[in-house]
């Protein structure tokens, strides 16, 4: 009886918790606050005066990017090759498969942190964000349909009219204002809430271990010249040396043909890499010891050859196990669970 | 006495008349009239005909063709009057693109001020300041959802640009491997595109075409008529001009360096027949 009784409180209570648990949540999500600068972030390289981030036109972009009809079959979406819980990019895939199981040639990258991005793409190309959906819409590999066609389909859904005119004012939907709203939504793909950056911030008393610590110097010594902090890319493109890969992929100089941006690809991230493997360009590597492995031991003389990996004509980066397990916990504090798993990323 | 007044009076309405259509107007830049450049497409001594295989075209190498596609743009026009006065079309109203497989496109409809002019400029291609320019400038035949992408697209999605000139056809000397055409159609494809780069310096493919109109006619652009300067765009001097070359050789042309020898041939294929005013 008396026990009873407890069980009902303790429903109640429950019941009440949970009540207060789903105002905070939904406060958090009402509350939109646009797009913010991380305090330990540089100026961003994209142009928010001609295209300010709202709540409308965010929703709208996410609305989009998880959209099938922007493919040919209305089967892929952006998001089919960039799954928030692989920090969006498509895991366990060396190529990004896409529309009747076609594959592409590269490592599907994460959207992530685009605002400070100058170049697109492995091998450049594309230097204006809100021109970047253009490609993998169009490319016969991943969404393989016209920019007209999507337009149109999007046109036949009232739910687009309405979100449309919300956003930029205006039901007619335009290429212009299509691309905007996609970019709003890529734009607040902002990763920037690892331990290192509370570290950096000095939030919540976070503080690096020992290890991470010895982690961190050896890290600015070894790898932050290609990888520079908070970033940890210099938006640069570099040749690695790789060994070229049976379709010789020339990387940028595909999109300058100058002869010395051959074998030069984007310097990715060390964001995330708990959830992004595998790596380089092409997924090559399975594992961050693969990884170690190829800077340590197997760099390549090709042309183009990075001088920072060349140095007194020894090639590759000198790191023991010691320091590689240092490395490897420094880099872990670099893995953000925060944006893995913000709602306001996912579908609806 | 009536009748000599009445023939005086006519005789010089029409001297006034005649005078009027003599005298160039001031060149006055609010004084907008309205100008056509017209490209007409032919190839060779022949008119174009889409995808014409009972009698194709054959080009100075000696290798017959027939063309399935034509297409590119016309930016940038700028005429100079007989006084040496230079008009630039505003920009805006500058971008044109000629489609071979419909008629109504082949004309550039411009305002200029009323004038005698005896030289025409324009771009063949889109100049590198718009190539760059925010996506909400992209307009018109500019928005790179303009025709698609298989069939009509004129926009490199994966290299952002555009694609100047497109010219597609077939031949029966192209191969069926890899180095020609490995579906078997026998298709040729020239896309020559290539701005000059956001960044590096890259190809520049952008062909400023000026055409001197004192011999086949000067454009009097007035209020009250339609100048109208026809210019004959012959496809054949795309493979017999400066840079004469062989289909089976180069059967696909596309954003690569070779392409800029093909660009050098642009400029020949423009003529001006003459002017309707």
């Amino acid at each position: 009886m008396q026990l009873r009784y407890i069980k009902y409180l303790l429903v109640i209570v429950m019941f009440v918790y949970a009540c207060k648990k789903s105002e905070v949540i939904q406060d958090k999500v009402e509350t939109f606050l646009g797009f913010q600068r991380p305090k330990n972030f540089p100026e961003t390289a994209y142009n928010f005066a001609n295209n300010p981030v709202t709540k409308d036109g965010f929703e709208l972009g996410r609305m989009l990017f998880y959209e099938p009809r922007l493919s040919r079959d209305n089967t892929i979406t952006c998001g089919s090759c960039h799954i928030q819980s692989s920090a969006f990019t498509q895991h366990g895939h060396d190529v990004s498969h896409g529309i009747d199981d076609r594959l592409g040639t590269r490592n599907s990258p994460p959207i992530m942190n685009l605002a400070w991005n100058k170049a697109f793409m492995w091998g450049g190309g594309i230097y204006d964000l809100d021109l970047f959906p253009i490609s993998p819409i169009t490319t016969h590999e991943e969404m393989d349909e016209s920019l007209e066609n999507v337009l149109n389909k999007l046109k036949a859904m009232d739910k687009y009219k309405n979100k449309f005119r919300a956003a930029f004012g205006s039901e007619e939907i335009t290429t212009a204002n299509f691309l905007k709203a996609l970019s709003q939504f890529m734009l607040l793909c902002v990763s920037s809430n690892s331990k290192y950056d509370k570290v950096m911030r000095k939030e919540d008393n976070a503080s690096f271990t020992a290890t991470e610590l010895e982690g961190y110097e050896l890290f600015k010594q070894k790898c932050a010249s290609c990888h520079t902090e908070p970033l940890f890319t210099d938006n640069g493109f570099r040749n690695n040396g790789l060994a070229p890969s049976p379709i010789n992929d020339l990387g940028l100089y595909t999109a300058t043909l100058l002869n010395a941006d051959k074998y030069k690809f984007k310097v990715p991230s060390l964001r995330n890499l708990k959830y992004t493997a595998p790596f380089m360009h092409d997924g090559r590597f399975l594992t961050l010891d693969a990884v170690f492995t190829h800077y340590v031991h197997e760099v390549q003389a090709t042309e183009n050859l990075d001088p920072l990996l060349n140095k007194n004509g020894a090639r590759g980066i000198a790191i023991n196990n010691d320091e590689k397990t240092k490395l490897m916990a420094f880099l872990n504090t670099l893995n953000d669970e925060e944006f893995i798993n913000n709602k306001l990323l996912a579908e609806q | 006495m009536k009748k000599i007044l009445t023939i005086i009076t006519i005789s010089s309405i029409l001297f006034t008349a005649c005078k009027k259509d003599n005298t160039t107007p001031d060149f006055d830049e609010q004084n907008l009239a309205s100008l056509s450049v017209e490209f007409d497409n032919i190839v060779g001594g022949r008119t174009l005909t889409m995808d014409n295989s009972a009698v194709p075209y054959t080009n100075a190498t000696g290798e017959k063709f027939t063309i399935s596609s034509i297409q590119y743009f016309i930016s940038n026009i700028q005429l100079t009057t007989t006084a040496g006065k230079q008009y630039t079309v505003p920009q805006d109203s500058s971008y044109f693109l000629i489609k071979g497989a419909d008629r109504t496109t082949r004309f550039a409809k411009v305002k200029v001020p009323e004038g005698d002019y005896n030289k025409l400029t324009f771009v063949l291609g889109v100049d590198s300041l718009r190539s760059t320019m925010p996506v909400d400038k992209r307009t018109g035949v500019l928005d790179p959802a303009a025709g698609g992408h298989m069939g009509g697209g004129m926009y490199w999605g994966w290299n952002s640009g555009y694609i100047f000139f497109k010219l597609e056809g077939n031949s029966e000397v192209i191969s069926d491997d890899q180095l020609g055409d490995p579906t078997g159609k026998k298709q040729f494809k020239y896309h020559i595109g290539g701005f000059g780069g956001y960044s590096a310096q890259t190809i520049n493919n952008i062909k400023t075409i000026t055409v001197d109109l004192n011999n086949a006619g000067i454009a009097k652009v007035r209020k009250d008529r339609q100048s109208n300067i026809h210019l004959f765009v012959d496809l054949i001097k795309f493979f017999n001009g400066t840079n004469t070359f062989s289909i089976k050789t180069y059967p696909n042309v596309m954003f690569s360096e070779y392409s800029t020898n093909l660009a050098k041939n642009f400029k020949d294929m423009f003529t001006h027949d003459h002017t309707e005013n």
